[in-house]
């Protein structure tokens, strides 16, 4: 007999998980509190034990997938009902089959939670998840019951109403139908049924919200539902929110509509209503579908949030970094520097902070009625990690020697690249770096960290003809290109900076003055 | 770990009391040092039976949070000495106030690991029964065991000065009453206010604080510039500061504390400085705002370990011992788990039996609707209608 050990909920109130890595494949013996699984919640990242002792028959979801609290994630064969000395470790079958459908098939029917918890042990998922304990209507008997009062006489399979709602569940797209097929189930089933009697007796406001929401062109449209953040931010953005598709609770606009619509998803005309969730699950093996979460997400949101909010105003300075470069050897070779990591990157922080003390308005945030500049440096690095990019900011930069700059650079990188870059070593910068030219690119136009007003790109340095004193010779050359909040930087003063920036990196010795 | 220094700060000059240094010798105290000659090696090994089955239950209680089997589960990992210190001292008449991590203080009083796991499996809300364990059930919105407390406290002094002006005086000793708390409550309003009642009136109460360095997120510098234990000398009374890994350290404090407060001379404040090793509960994730590397350098002043290094060197205690406790923790763990599984969630009809403590008629009224409301169904069985209860924060 197979015993299915279900998603729990690992936080108080999670709805899902991702599922990151198995810790035991098919076939293998475990015990009880076995290590199963890592799964990152939006909390935390945690392990599962296991609950029971036996073989894996079945793991029952993919790593990568993100799945519902109550969704079946590993069947181990309980080894009691099997042949003495025989350890088949083949999958046997006895999952239901519904319970597996629960996790990858969109035709998969409502509440696949109670016909796969049939072992007894499986069955208690408590906690606050709403998946775990999810609500249902339970029928009344026949005498005296008020909901058979809706109901057709003579009909006993099914209401009217119900028919009704199979109806909307499986022709139309409406909101009652999305939710039925996200395994709410018979919730939804209810609401709909619900929804439906209203309707029967007249009840027109409804069927204005319902096809307000399927059929945006036959009902004139009612005024778009959003919280109030939602909507200053859309004001902020410059977008209409009767233009964006709405797929949050009762055709609520939510920020991630906003922010799909901003980034262009928005527009592929899908018909509204219903969860995002529920999207098409086509099999196309030519597009690969990669869900955006975690680092990903936080990125996507803050580029949109900056791209939409602050006018980008780019420059670029091609500079002869041939001095950096002798000024780089000499550092690495001085006792003084031993065991720190040195890097043009360090001479061009050093020349950000230079050019930003000779310019210090660079170094501010718009904040509508004012202009906010700093005093102190709180210099972002931009960082490929193993999770994504990360901008944490080394604090108080201004205040670093140029050795102690170059060792809180190392510790800053080494530190993002282990993964154990903290939230508050992310918090607070002022104006960033992207070093891109360690990828081999040239020059580019990033796009602001949000809350400052600058970001220096440094490309690659390149050994390019040049002409030195009417002569062309060969020398260490770079493309430095900054983005400025045109806001609070005009283009002079981007100019001038970058000019200041350039400077320091074609002649590093300025930095004594 | 001492607090980051601040350019305002007024430094402490209170000393950490300790007996057991990190390698598990005994270390002279003057003050503490004479409440322990009497302790032998069965009181050692009782006590050293007493950390290990909380933490061997504590693990299995996370397992089972894990596999979706307790709503929530409460780690008091690295706390064990703290706990089992304090409340191995008091008497039975002694009522003890604790917060919701206190699992070795209730074990130590008598509750049934599985009676604790009904609480965190939603099935109660409350647990056991506060008179026969003379426990108070677990406080969830953190602070308000301490007025509550201090005003039990008060009405004890009351009851015995009531007696005696009446000219009966009480024959049995006197009572006193622990209040636990930690760091992050130590910031609340109403701590403040117990502490200065208490001061006010006498009340025979020992403010413990576990000062575990984390109230979830918040590392202890932010809470306090100086050692909690400083804050008693402001309400006028006296504050410890105890190694709170070191079991010896614990228990000889409370005791001194608890001969203090059953002298009438009022309260006295403990500060347990220990460390919370694991999650501040299982919906918690401390990688995200604290090192590995202070984790590791707490893990080298493990408290069990310690007491078990001085069973070893100083008592000569043989493994044999070490393997028979661990092996009872595993059997324990094993049948709390088996009763965990078997539980099943309360009927919403007992709720009636709860109203009130005599039969009463519009209660009576109520339950025999409800029965009737729900025999109006096709569906006989009512999974749903028992959902889980307690457990709110």
């Amino acid at each position: 007999m197979s015993q299915v050990f279900m998603l729990p909920d690992v936080g108080e109130g999670l709805t899902e998980a991702d599922i990151l890595a198995w810790k035991v494949s098919k076939g293998d013996t475990v015990s009880v509190n076995q290590v199963l699984v890592e799964i990152e919640t939006a909390k935390s990242v945690v392990e599962l034990p296991s609950p029971y002792e036996g073989t894996v028959q079945e793991l029952l979801v993919q790593e990568g997938d993100t799945v519902d609290v109550g969704t079946p994630i590993i069947a181990v064969s309980s080894g009691e009902d099997e042949p003495a000395g025989g350890t088949d470790p083949g999958y046997t079958g006895t999952v239901p089959q519904n319970g597996l459908a629960a996790g990858s098939s969109p035709e998969a029917p409502g509440a696949p939670q109670e016909t796969s918890a049939d072992s007894s042990e499986g069955q208690p998922l408590v906690g606050s998840g709403p998946k775990a304990d999810p609500v249902r209507r339970r029928r009344r008997t026949r005498a005296g019951a008020p909901a058979a009062e809706d109901a057709a006489p003579g009909q006993t399979a099914s209401t009217p109403a119900e028919a009704h709602a199979g109806d909307e569940a499986e022709h139309r797209h409406g909101w009652a139908g999305k939710l039925s097929r996200t395994g709410l189930g018979g919730a939804a089933v209810d609401l709909a049924e619900r929804a439906g009697r209203i309707r029967e007796r007249g009840g027109s406001l409804l069927r204005t919200l319902e096809e307000g929401v399927g059929e945006q062109t036959a009902v004139p449209r009612r005024p778009t539902l959003a919280k109030p953040p939602v909507r200053k931010a859309a004001k902020e953005m410059g977008i209409d929110l009767a233009d964006v598709r709405a797929t949050g609770d009762g055709g609520h606009v939510t920020k991630r509509d906003l922010l799909a619509h901003a980034s262009g998803a928005g527009a592929a005309g899908q018909p509204s209503g219903g969860r995002a969730s529920a999207g098409p699950q086509v099999s196309d093996e030519r597009v690969e579908r990669l869900k955006v979460k975690g680092v990903r997400k936080a990125t996507a949101q803050n580029m949109v949030k900056s791209a939409f909010t602050a006018p980008h105003v780019s420059i670029f300075v091609e500079v002869d970094a041939t001095r950096t470069m002798e000024f780089v050897k000499r550092l690495k070779q001085s006792p003084r520097m031993e065991g720190i990591k040195i890097s043009p990157l360090l001479i061009v922080a050093k020349a950000v902070i230079w050019a930003a003390e000779r310019n210090p308005d660079v170094n501010a945030t718009w904040a509508d009625t004012e202009i906010v500049v700093k005093r102190f440096m709180n210099l972002g690095i931009a960082a490929a990690t193993p999770r994504g990019l990360l901008v944490p900011n080394i604090k108080d930069a201004q205040d670093l020697s140029l050795r102690e700059l170059a060792g809180a650079l190392q510790e800053l990188t080494q530190t993002a690249r282990a993964g154990r870059t903290q939230p508050a070593d992310m918090q607070g910068g002022t104006l960033s770096i992207t070093n891109i030219g360690v990828l081999g690119a040239d020059t580019g136009t990033p796009i602001i960290n949000p809350g400052e007003s600058a970001i220096v790109a440094f490309g690659a340095i390149k050994q390019k003809p040049w002409v030195v004193d009417g002569e062309v010779v060969p020398r260490w050359i770079t493309t430095l290109s900054g983005s400025f909040d045109h806001r609070v930087v005009d283009g002079e003063l981007a100019a001038r900076f970058m000019s200041d920036v350039a400077r320091i990196v074609e002649e590093p010795a300025l930095l004594l003055e | 770990m001492e607090s980051r220094s601040h350019a305002g700060v007024v430094e402490s000059t209170l000393p950490k009391h300790q007996l057991l240094d990190e390698r598990g010798a005994v270390t002279e105290d003057d003050l503490l040092s004479p409440y322990t000659q009497d302790i032998t090696v069965d009181d050692l090994q009782h006590l050293y039976r007493s950390m290990t089955k909380a933490r061997r239950v504590d693990e299995e209680g996370t397992s089972l949070q894990r596999q979706g089997q307790l709503v929530l589960w409460v780690p008091l990992k690295g706390q064990e000495a703290a706990q089992i210190g304090s409340t191995w001292p008091t008497r039975p008449t002694d009522r003890l106030y604790p917060s919701y991590r206190e699992h070795a203080v209730a074990f130590e009083r008598g509750v049934e690991p599985s009676e604790l796991m009904r609480y965190f499996r939603g099935h109660t809300a409350g647990g056991w029964d506060p008179e026969k364990h003379n426990l108070n059930l677990y406080t969830v919105v953190l602070g308000s065991q301490a007025p509550h407390a201090v005003g039990y406290a008060m009405g004890t002094a009351l009851d015995r000065k009531a007696a005696e002006d009446a000219g009966t005086p009480l024959e049995t000793e006197p009572e006193a009453v622990v209040a636990y708390f930690g760091d992050g409550a130590s910031t609340e309003g109403e701590v403040h206010e117990s502490m200065v009642f208490a001061a006010s009136y006498d009340a025979p109460v020992l403010f413990f604080i576990q000062n575990n360095q984390w109230a979830i997120s918040v590392p202890f510098a932010t809470q306090s510039r100086v050692p909690l234990a400083t804050r008693a000398a402001g309400y006028g009374f006296e504050g410890l500061r105890v190694d709170g890994n070191d079991i010896l350290a614990v228990v000889a404090a409370t005791r001194y504390a608890l001969a203090k407060i059953r002298r009438g001379e009022g309260p006295v404040l403990i500060e347990a400085e220990t460390y919370r090793m694991g999650a501040h509960t299982t919906a918690d994730d401390p990688t995200k705002y604290r090192k590995r590397e202070e984790e590791d350098q707490w893990g080298l002043l493990d408290p069990i370990e310690r007491l078990k290094e001085h069973l070893r060197t100083a008592h000569g205690v043989a493994d044999s011992f070490f393997e028979t406790v661990a092996q009872e923790n595993d059997d324990l763990a094993r049948r709390m788990r088996a009763d965990v599984l078997a539980m099943t969630p309360p009927e919403f009809v007992d709720r009636f039996e709860h109203v009130y403590a005599e039969p009463h008629a519009l209660v009576a009224a109520e339950r025999a609707e409800y029965l009737e409301y729900q025999a109006g169904f096709e569906d006989a069985s009512d999974v749903h209608g028992t959902a889980a209860e307690g457990v709110g924060a």
